[in-house]
């Protein structure tokens, strides 16, 4: 592989290492600057979705530092990369000790070699059967097993990337853009600027994380299905303003592993979207900006734009279930102290006040009723209708509507843990969820790859004792993978269908023209 | 000679491709025609030009742009620079309207005058754009120019201007006017409703409008932005954009093959060094700031004049015993701004952060502090002595922070009650000075706040 860079991304002992690392490259490279990661703090510790920018002509320090997504010492008690691997391990019965953890490398190696659906994957990404640039000219970065970093792997067809993928056995491998040139001929390239990315899909990032100081069942890194339904509703309001505002169809959730999910809109007018479209995507879809300190999160203009209103529609029957429920997030009455700060008349909330301190541990629900019961019983003479209806709605977008990283979205540059892949901390698989049953999505219930593993052993075991005729089922059928595996593949023919009609269209456009 | 090189980067020989952008193919060589006082600058300038003409026409603009570029960093209005420019614009690069003068456009001195528009954007677009951060200056200023002359523009040519660019838009009928009414009216602000039904509306890609999009400030169909017919100003701006960027970057791949030409090259050089970052000569003073000296120990006591927005860095830092990365990365650079070396800036960096063992703070954030100082990181001849001190346009308009971050500045990010808490906090407890301030951020002068609590500190 001559032309890969492995750098250990933790610590750089010298600047005379640092400097060696590219005493070929063209004078605005500083692909080594980027691939320079700070472990993540623990109290900033972010899921393994790892997003990460490539390097621009230009480095900003402001990028250098962009770190807090990091999370990367999974496996930093796992020592030194010991996968040994051919070129073509046997498919022999897996047969793991029983206490195979899903961060041992046999345990990865066997998930890519028997379950990881690379034929779809390479589809999705190439957007057709026939190797394009899209795919040949298409970066990935792996995490290895010892937790160096490599950029700018490229492959020309699906079976060159899994090759690789078992002769390295990343723990970890991420996707990046589609660049004018092959990626491993970035260097040889004479000027810097004829290497620069021209395409990728659309990609937004959901994080419970971002949804701690709202989220009152769970933090950090932990979640149950009370806070997964923020993930729900993020879900829902962005996945219709997309294709209904802005008229994607390509769109593809999948779960990233622990505590969110990320979407890629893969139509191809989202994938050439360049970094100011991308940016003004993001910012029609935030809402809730501003740090801790800013107060009121949410004030927006009346009338509500035609999507805020849209959203609100879908989010409110969510926040009377999901919010009140089973967040209630008021019942301490110091907590209630902030829903007051968010109300617009005063004498109201004195009486509010006044009925909560002789009813401790009121609950939410009730709290948010009294609200428009005081009101019409006229407890304050002040009162303006219309501005607590408006401070009414904009609590439910501030609790219910989502916090995406937008920066992620931003630029075309980014990469973005692929779908399929398995999340180091939780041994769970970053399916593709069906947003036709999103309600019942359970991220909980997502197989893990030793389960996985474990199904295909019992499979074969009865299999063999019944030996049973027929088609031999490929791996992935015999498992709890099967429906995510099916789905993927059917979303990928459908892009591969509307694809081939782009094309056809553009043939014939050129035809007209000579 | 120069038109030569002005022909190898000649981005028509791309748009002659694109059947879409054949009007714009009309091949010239000798004088160019300027029917309008606005230009998007898609055809080079091909007549010769002497090279006095060249270097002074493109310091003329020069000029002209580091004025607009400092009234932005001033936070100044539209109007105010307006004011502030019109006079400037007069002297240096004046463009007057066919309506001026009698022959029209036809009238030799306009035809100079936009010749000399012309010819300089072009310099200045080849002088700028050979790094990204200079081309994205040089595009963000020059977007302003225009956007100031559109505005100034008269009516009736600006109209006939917008014409001429023959832009992809599609006229929406009535019917679907009616049936869109209430979303046309919500979406759109500041429309009174007779307006909505009775004024024009176009239908465009939504990646025309990216201002509009970007805002919230527009309905959208099916990837369709139905756009006001007062819109326009910002479509054209954004097709303005969207050309000098790509100029821009066909420039650049243009650059090295420039460097034949011993001539041009030295006047482009000295053209960009004078756009040089304004806060950038701060680091070249290495020499140590008068006083007493600075170091890790002294930043305590010192904090106590420090900016708002540093001050409240610092205090976080105490709190918490730890900074998110911009916070880290403004701080750092404020530090080695006043003069702290990369050692003692090393040290308050560790023992700030209290909770962390020694191993952890080398392996995760000492490279950060070395880099921000241009001791490691890219190639050594390009490092030189790293970044300088944000400024206060990048803390005001750069990555506004986010939950529990606690960069940025307060005037313009705290909401008031927060802000004049943390003002009385560091000790501001000036009813007047308290209102002033409130009075500044809500007009959005934030500069201003920070100099009103400044002066109050000094005569206090
Ligand atoms: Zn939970």
């Amino acid at each position: 592989m001559p032309h890969s860079t492995v750098t250990d991304p933790v610590a750089p002992s010298s600047p005379t290492e640092e400097d060696s690392v590219l005493p070929d490259a063209p004078p605005h490279a500083v692909d080594e600057v980027k691939e320079e990661r700070e472990e993540a703090d623990e109290n900033e510790q972010e899921d393994g979705d790892t997003i990460r920018e490539a390097p621009k002509a230009d480095v900003k320090l402001e990028d250098i530092f962009n770190d807090d997504d990091e999370d990367d010492d999974e496996f930093s008690s796992s020592g030194a990369a010991t996968a040994k691997v051919e070129s073509s391990p046997p498919a022999a019965p897996l047969q793991l000790a029983p206490a195979a953890k899903y961060t041992d490398p046999e345990v990865m190696l066997a998930f890519y070699q028997r379950l990881f659906p690379f034929r779809y994957l390479f589809q999705w990404l190439n957007h057709s059967m026939k190797p394009s640039n899209d795919f040949g000219h298409r970066e990935f970065a792996f995490t290895l097993q010892n937790d160096a970093y490599l950029r700018y792997q490229s492959f020309p067809t699906g079976d060159l990337l899994r090759k690789d993928i078992l002769r390295l056995n990343p723990s970890r491998f991420e996707i990046g853009p589609v660049y004018t040139a092959n990626p491993r001929d970035r260097k040889t390239l004479r000027k810097s600027t004829a290497f620069r990315p021209i395409a990728k899909e659309l990609v937004f990032d959901i994080d419970l994380t971002d949804y701690d100081e709202i989220r009152t069942c769970c933090d950090k890194a932990n979640i149950c299905h009370k806070c997964w339904s923020f993930v729900t509703m993020a879900i829902k309001v962005v996945d219709a303003a997309l294709r209904e505002d802005f008229g994607f169809e390509h769109i593809m959730w999948v779960y990233s592993g622990r505590r969110g999910a990320h979407a890629w809109i893969s139509d191809k007018r989202a994938r050439n979207m360049d970094d100011q479209k991308r940016k003004a995507l993001a910012g029609y879809l935030e809402l809730i900006k501003g740090g801790a300190q800013s107060g009121k999160r949410v004030n927006v203009k009346r009338p509500l734009h035609p999507h805020l209103a849209r959203s609100l529609d879908i989010l409110k029957d969510h926040f009377q279930r999901d919010i009140l429920e089973d967040q209630d997030p008021w019942a301490e009455p110091q907590k209630a102290e902030r829903l007051l700060q968010l109300l617009p008349d005063k004498a109201l909330n004195d009486a509010l006040r006044k009925k909560w301190d002789t009813a401790p541990g009121r609950s939410s629900t009730s709290k948010w009723a009294d609200i428009d019961a005081l009101a019409k019983s006229g407890a304050s003479k002040t009162l303006d209708g219309k501005a607590l209806l408006d401070a009414k709605q904009d609590i439910v977008l501030e609790y219910t509507y989502p916090r995406l990283d937008v920066e992620v979205s931003k630029k075309q540059i980014h990469l973005l843990k692929s779908p399929f892949v398995i999340h180091p901390k939780t041994g769970r698989v970053c399916v593709p969820i069906d947003t036709r049953r999103l309600a019942k999505f359970d991220p909980l219930g997502v197989p893990t790859v030793t389960e996985l593993l474990g199904e295909i052993d019992e499979y074969d075991g009865r299999d063999l004792r019944e030996e049973g005729e027929g088609k031999k089922a490929q791996d992935y059928e015999k498992t709890s993978l099967k429906p995510y595996v099916d789905y993927f593949r059917s979303y990928v023919a459908g892009l591969l269908k509307d694809e081939k009609g782009v094309k056809r269209e553009r043939e014939d456009d050129d035809a007209m023209e000579f | 000679m120069i038109r030569q090189d002005y022909n190898r980067i000649d981005p028509k020989r791309r748009s002659t491709l694109d059947h879409k952008k054949k009007q714009f193919a009309t091949p010239t060589y000798k004088q160019q025609e300027y029917p309008h006082r606005l230009n998007l600058y898609e055809i080079p300038p091909t007549a010769e030009i002497t090279l006095e003409q060249f270097e002074q026409w493109a310091i003329d603009r020069l000029r002209i742009l580091a004025e607009l570029e400092a009234c932005s960093f001033r936070n100044k209005t539209l109007t105010e620079t307006a004011a502030y420019i019109t006079p400037l614009l007069q002297k240096w690069l004046p463009l007057h309207s066919n309506s001026s003068s009698s022959a029209g456009a036809q009238d030799e001195n306009l035809k100079l005058e936009r010749q000399k528009d012309h010819y300089s954007h072009f310099i200045l677009r080849l002088a700028f754009s050979s790094t990204e951060d200079l081309r994205r200056r040089f595009a963000r200023i020059e977007c302003s120019l225009f956007k100031l002359r559109f505005q100034n523009d008269d009516a009736r040519e600006r109209q006939a201007f917008v014409e001429s660019l023959q832009l992809d838009w599609e006229v929406v009928s009535e019917e679907e006017k009616r049936t869109l009414a209430t979303d046309l009216q919500n979406a759109t602000p500041g429309l009174r409703k007779q307006e909505v039904e009775e004024g024009g509306w176009f239908k465009v890609d939504f990646e025309t409008v990216p201002e509009l999009v970007e805002s919230r400030r527009v309905f959208l169909k099916r990837g369709k932005a139905y756009v006001p017919v007062r819109e326009q100003m910002s479509m054209v701006l954004a097709g303005f954009n969207e050309r000098v960027d790509k100029g821009l970057e066909l420039a650049a791949r243009a650059l090295p093959r420039l460097d034949e030409d011993d001539r041009l090259t030295p006047i482009l050089n000295h053209l960009s060094r004078n756009f040089a970052t304004p806060d950038s000569t701060l680091s070249d003073s290495d020499s140590a700031l008068p006083g007493a000296p600075i170091n890790a120990a002294s930043i305590d006591h010192l904090s106590q004049h420090f900016p708002l927005c540093m001050r409240n860095l610092y205090m976080t830092l105490r709190k918490n015993s730890h900074l998110k990365h911009f916070g880290r990365l403004q701080y750092t650079l404020f530090l080695k701004g006043i003069g702290l070396t990369l050692e003692d800036c090393l040290i308050f960096w560790r023992q700030a952060f209290k909770l962390i063992t020694d191993d952890t703070f080398n392996k995760e954030y000492r490279y950060n502090v070395r880099h921000a100082y241009g001791e490691v990181g890219g190639d050594a001849t390009r490092r030189g002595r790293g970044y300088s001190p944000f400024s206060c346009q990048k803390i005001l308009t750069e990555h506004p922070p986010g939950s529990g971050e606690s960069h940025g500045c307060p005037y313009r990010h705290f909401s008031a009650d927060n802000l004049t808490t943390l003002l009385q906090t560091t000790g501001v407890n000036d009813r007047d000075v308290l209102r002033g301030v409130k009075e500044d951020v809500e007009k959005k002068r934030y500069h201003i706040a920070c100099n009103r609590v400044f002066d109050w500190y000094v005569h206090f």
